[in-house]
Formats: C-alpha cells, sequence, structure tokens
C-alpha cells in the first residue's frame, strides 16, 4: 500500500497513462483533444481521458491551472494524476473544476521509490485519503 | 503548517463574504500548504494573469467569482489580452468565434471585478508601481523577473486562478522569493571577459539573458561585469529572456539591481561561468536561425514596447516609411499608446506603415497570428516562442537592424556590430 501526499482530494480508479518527460498543460497540450501536441513529447497524442496520470513533473507554467481545468471541464483530462515533485498549478486547477464541474481530481504526490512501484501496474486505484492500490487491468 | 488563521481569514473560510471569497482563500491555503509556508503575507499589489483567455474554464471561473460577490482587496491590473480591445475592427472576418468571444467575456469580466484594465505585460511600465520590499502578486513571467529582479518587489510565479486568490484574499503563501533566504544567488555568471562597447548594444542583454537562463534553469543567478548604465529597457530584455528560455524568476546584476550593491550581498558560493562571447554567439545563432532575405513581418514589442524605445524607433526611422505592404507591427500598452499618441508619434509611426495595437500578446496581434514566411524581431523572448506557435522563419537583430530592414523589405545585417562578437 502506498500514501501520496494529497495536493487536491479526490478519488479514482483506472487505467494509468505514464509520461516520461515533464511537460506544460499550456501550449504544450490541447485540452480539447486531452492530448499532448508538443511534437518532442515522446508521449505525444496519446489520449487522457478516463486515465490516472503519472508525470515526474511539469514545466512549472503559469497556464497549467487553466489547462487542465479545461480539460476536467470537458471530459478530455485525466481522472486522477501522481507525480514525484508536489505541483501547485495541477493542484489549483484541479480543485477549481472541483468547485466549478463537480469533479474532484485527485492530485498526489509520492517519493521516487513509490512512483518506480507505481509505473509497474497497468491501472490504479486512489482513494479519498491518498492511498494508492494497484488494481487489475480493466 | 498555517497552525491557526488570524479573524479576518477564518471569517473568510467560514463563508462570511460568501463562496467566491471562501474558495479564494480555500485555493491560497492550498497553495501554502504544498509550499510549506507558516503563514501568509501581506500583499499590495497584484498582475493577473487569469485574464489572459485559455478556453472556457477561464471564463466559467471569473463568472462565478462576480457571481458570487468576490471583490480584489489589492489594487489589481490585467495582464495583455488574446484580443485588442482598441482595435476591434482588426477581427471582423475571423472565423474563431469562440476564442474572439470568451476571450472579450473574460477581460470584461475582470474590468467587472475591479482589475484594472492595463491590458499589458510590461505593468512596471506603468507609474506608480510596487516599490523596493513591497510583496506582490503576479503572474507573467517576465513580469515577475523584472519586479523582483530590477525593482526588488517579492512575488513568486503565481499561476492562473492562484494571483486572482491572492488579489482577492489580498495575502499570499509567505515561501520562496517572499523570504530573504529564497533570494540568494545559486550561480554566477561573469560578464567582465567582454568587451565594454559590446555590453552598450542593446542585442547583448537579450542574448546575455537567453544564455543565462539555460544554464541556470529555474535557480537564481547573479551576473558580474554589467554595465551601470544598463537602461530600464534593456534590463526589461534581459529579464524576459531568463525567464523564456530558463523559467528564472529573479536574477541579481551586481551594481545594476538593488539587492546586489556588491558580489557578497547575494552569494556564497555555487558555480561559476566566465561568460565568453562563444556563448552569446551560440545564443544568437540558436535565436536566429532564419537566413537573409525579404521578409514577410517585422514584430516588435515583447514584452510591450516602452516610450524609449518608441523614441528610438521614431529615430532610427528618420521619417522614412516601411517597404510596402510588409507588416511592421509594435505591440504595447494601451497606456504607453495613448502617451506617444499625445506626442504626435503615433500619427508619424502609421504615416510610416507601422501598426501599433495596444492590450494584445504579439503572438496574437492581427497581422502575426496569421503570419507565415520570414520574420524579424529584436526580442529574444519573441524568437524564443515563435517558431513553437507561428509557422514563420525567425531572423533576430538589432532594434536598429529590424528597423532598416523594414524599411528595405529584407534582412539588413549591421556588420559591423556582429564583428564585435568575433
Amino acid at each position: 500500500m502506498i500514501r501520496g501526499r494529497i495536493l487536491n482530494a479526490g478519488a479514482a480508479s483506472g487505467p494509468t497513462l505514464v509520461l516520461t518527460e515533464p511537460v506544460s498543460f499550456w501550449g504544450a497540450f490541447d485540452p480539447r483533444l486531452g492530448e499532448i501536441v508538443d511534437v518532442h513529447h515522446p508521449q505525444r497524442g496519446l489520449p487522457m481521458a478516463g486515465k490516472i496520470l503519472l508525470l515526474p513533473e511539469t514545466r512549472g507554467s503559469g497556464g497549467t491551472p487553466g489547462g487542465i481545468a479545461e480539460a476536467i471541464r470537458r471530459q478530455t483530462g485525466p481522472i486522477g494524476i501522481i507525480l514525484i515533485t508536489p505541483d501547485i498549478n495541477l493542484a489549483i486547477g484541479a480543485s477549481v473544476a472541483a468547485t466549478l464541474y463537480g469533479y474532484a481530481c485527485p492530485v498526489l504526490s509520492v517519493n521516487e521509490t513509490d512512483y518506480a512501484t507505481l509505473l509497474k501496474h497497468p491501472a490504479l486505484a486512489i482513494s479519498l485519503d491518498g492511498v494508492i492500490s494497484p488494481q487489475a487491468r480493466q | 503548517m498555517i497552525a491557526t488563521l488570524d479573524d479576518h481569514d477564518q471569517a473568510l473560510m467560514d463563508g462570511a463574504r460568501g463562496p467566491a471569497m471562501k474558495l479564494a482563500m480555500e485555493l491560497v491555503l492550498q497553495a501554502a500548504r504544498i509550499m510549506g509556508a507558516e503563514r501568509l503575507v501581506p500583499v499590495s499589489y497584484a498582475h493577473i494573469d487569469a485574464c489572459f483567455y485559455n478556453g472556457q474554464a477561464h471564463v466559467d471561473f471569473a463568472q462565478y467569482m462576480l457571481d458570487h460577490g468576490a471583490t480584489f482587496s489589492v489594487p489589481s491590473w490585467s495582464n495583455n489580452g488574446v484580443v485588442s480591445l482598441t482595435h476591434p475592427e482588426l477581427y471582423d472576418g475571423n472565423p474563431d468565434h469562440e476564442m474572439i468571444d470568451g476571450a472579450r467575456k473574460l477581460m470584461a469580466l475582470y474590468q467587472a471585478l475591479g482589475c484594472k484594465p492595463s491590458w499589458t505585460c510590461a505593468p512596471y511600465q506603468l507609474p506608480k508601481g510596487p516599490k523596493f520590499g513591497d510583496h506582490i502578486v503576479v503572474g507573467e513571467s517576465n513580469a515577475v523577473t523584472f519586479f523582483n529582479s530590477v525593482r526588488g518587489a517579492r512575488t513568486n510565479k503565481y499561476g492562473d486562478y492562484l494571483d486572482v486568490a491572492c488579489a482577492l484574499v489580498g495575502k499570499a503563501p509567505f515561501a520562496g522569493l517572499h523570504c530573504d533566504e529564497g533570494r540568494q544567488a545559486e550561480l554566477l555568471f561573469d560578464c567582465s571577459g567582454l568587451a565594454d562597447d559590446w555590453k552598450r548594444e542593446d542585442v547583448f542583454y537579450h542574448l546575455l539573458g537567453h544564455y543565462v537562463g539555460r544554464v541556470a534553469g529555474r535557480r537564481i543567478p547573479v551576473v558580474t561585469g554589467l554595465s551601470p548604465l544598463a537602461s530600464e529597457d534593456n534590463l526589461k530584455a534581459l529579464s524576459a529572456a531568463v525567464a523564456a528560455s530558463g523559467g528564472v524568476e529573479l536574477w541579481h546584476g551586481v551594481g545594476v539591481t538593488p539587492e546586489a550593491p556588491t558580489l557578497d550581498h547575494v552569494f556564497s558560493n555555487g558555480p561559476r561561468h566566465a561568460v565568453i562571447n562563444d556563448d552569446l554567439r551560440a545564443a544568437r545563432d540558436m535565436l536566429s536561425p532564419g537566413r537573409d532575405g525579404p521578409l514577410d513581418l517585422v514584430a516588435l514589442g515583447t514584452p510591450h514596447f516602452s516610450v524609449t524605445e518608441f523614441a528610438e524607433v521614431m529615430t532610427l526611422l528618420e521619417g522614412r516609411k516601411v517597404k510596402s505592404n510588409l507588416p511592421f507591427i509594435i505591440t504595447t500598452s494601451r497606456f504607453v499608446r495613448s502617451y506617444i499618441k499625445t506626442k504626435g508619434w503615433l500619427a508619424e509611426l502609421e504615416r510610416s506603415g507601422a501598426t501599433v495595437v495596444g492590450d494584445i500578446c504579439s503572438y496574437y496581434a492581427p497581422g502575426i497570428a496569421q503570419a507565415k514566411g520570414r520574420a524579424m524581431t529584436n526580442a529574444a523572448k519573441w524568437a524564443y516562442y515563435a517558431p513553437g506557435m507561428l509557422p514563420v522563419e525567425v531572423c533576430f537583430g538589432s532594434l536598429r537592424e529590424c528597423v532598416e530592414s523594414a524599411v528595405r523589405g529584407e534582412v539588413w545585417r549591421d556588420a559591423k556590430l556582429w564583428d564585435g562578437l568575433r
């Protein structure tokens, strides 16, 4: 059992999408598509909808809260996010989206060891109190 | 962790000022928790970036705040928009109604919330701005860097919504660049080996900023060997470039910026780099991949053009006209635009074939947003971002090169200038 640090509280369960490089949710991400559009990013074009996103960190863009909130509004975005480096922008964007649109997308940070463990599982569940548990492939 | 809230903050959390102010307080505390802040610090000024349209969620957030009785607690000024309100006619026939209508609505909502309509990414050019030591809230990256570095005011880079939340509450998490210990330089760049006359060129500050940002990443750099005569426009260029290529939010210039009268004030140990001509040449090559040849666009005003920059363009033009049909577009604030209008410069510039657009971010300016082909700019920031946003081949040059090229209709190079980098 892995317990993450809660940056934005929520519960979710679903298959994972792993981003191997940091990303900005402004410019490099299109919320209309729910996909990375930066041609240099290895996970460009992979849909985030319905996925629990695992990524090491974001690029610290101030436009990230709007990008993630808009993706949550359009239901093109991830249903949960797990990072290594705590990220204020993703947390604030998810928090605002929860108030406006009623879906609380969990945003959690974990240490590198736990992150490496989570990468081995094709699907995860996140509980309201920040517990992350493996799920069988769905 | 913030142990207890004062009466004002507790009342907001209890909903005494309604759900919008409660949400604002919750967002500030959420950020404080993530940053590990032990208390909040009162702020005296805000520059709001969330008015820059980025989808319907931005509009919904502002509408929610307005509908639920939110009001700004500190003077708050708006960043530039995606559309120009001074030039509504420029959007006639533009098919992207969702973006244009959304952007206009968003700008109207922030005005209704009490945000002062400055619509500029260079708010430090407005009178009565933040002073040394003031705690402020800023989101726009070049303004964060300029206010921190050149004015000595204190702000972190506040992302969208958190900027608004802090301005509504009037407080920010006391962490990062708000604290003394968060403002020490982590690496040093020594420019004393470069020729003094090269350091008086405008391009020097753009190239140095680009180079320093690439090496520093998000660390705080200190630069030695700068000229004490560096102008505010020079420091604006350096701040914008270092923020674009690296994400630097504060830099120090010994003898130039207010927190660094001496090196000892800001730096004790860390990596040291001696800046050489090769570094600046490499920056130039990276920012200026375009080949010489006929131009399709000249774009000035990233960040927004200042009065002194307009004066320089007037001098360089010497009453000559820009090559016919070549878009020569300068983006600026409505404040600076109205100032140059009263001086008669605007009419003269327009007679020369220049277009001066207020309120707007350069890449979204009509004439720039549709541009393709070969584009010339004097701004490292524009040169850095444009290839990812527009189908253009960028030529970076000095302001003199840009103006001369605009007149000739093709890229003109100042051989004497670049010989200085040999």
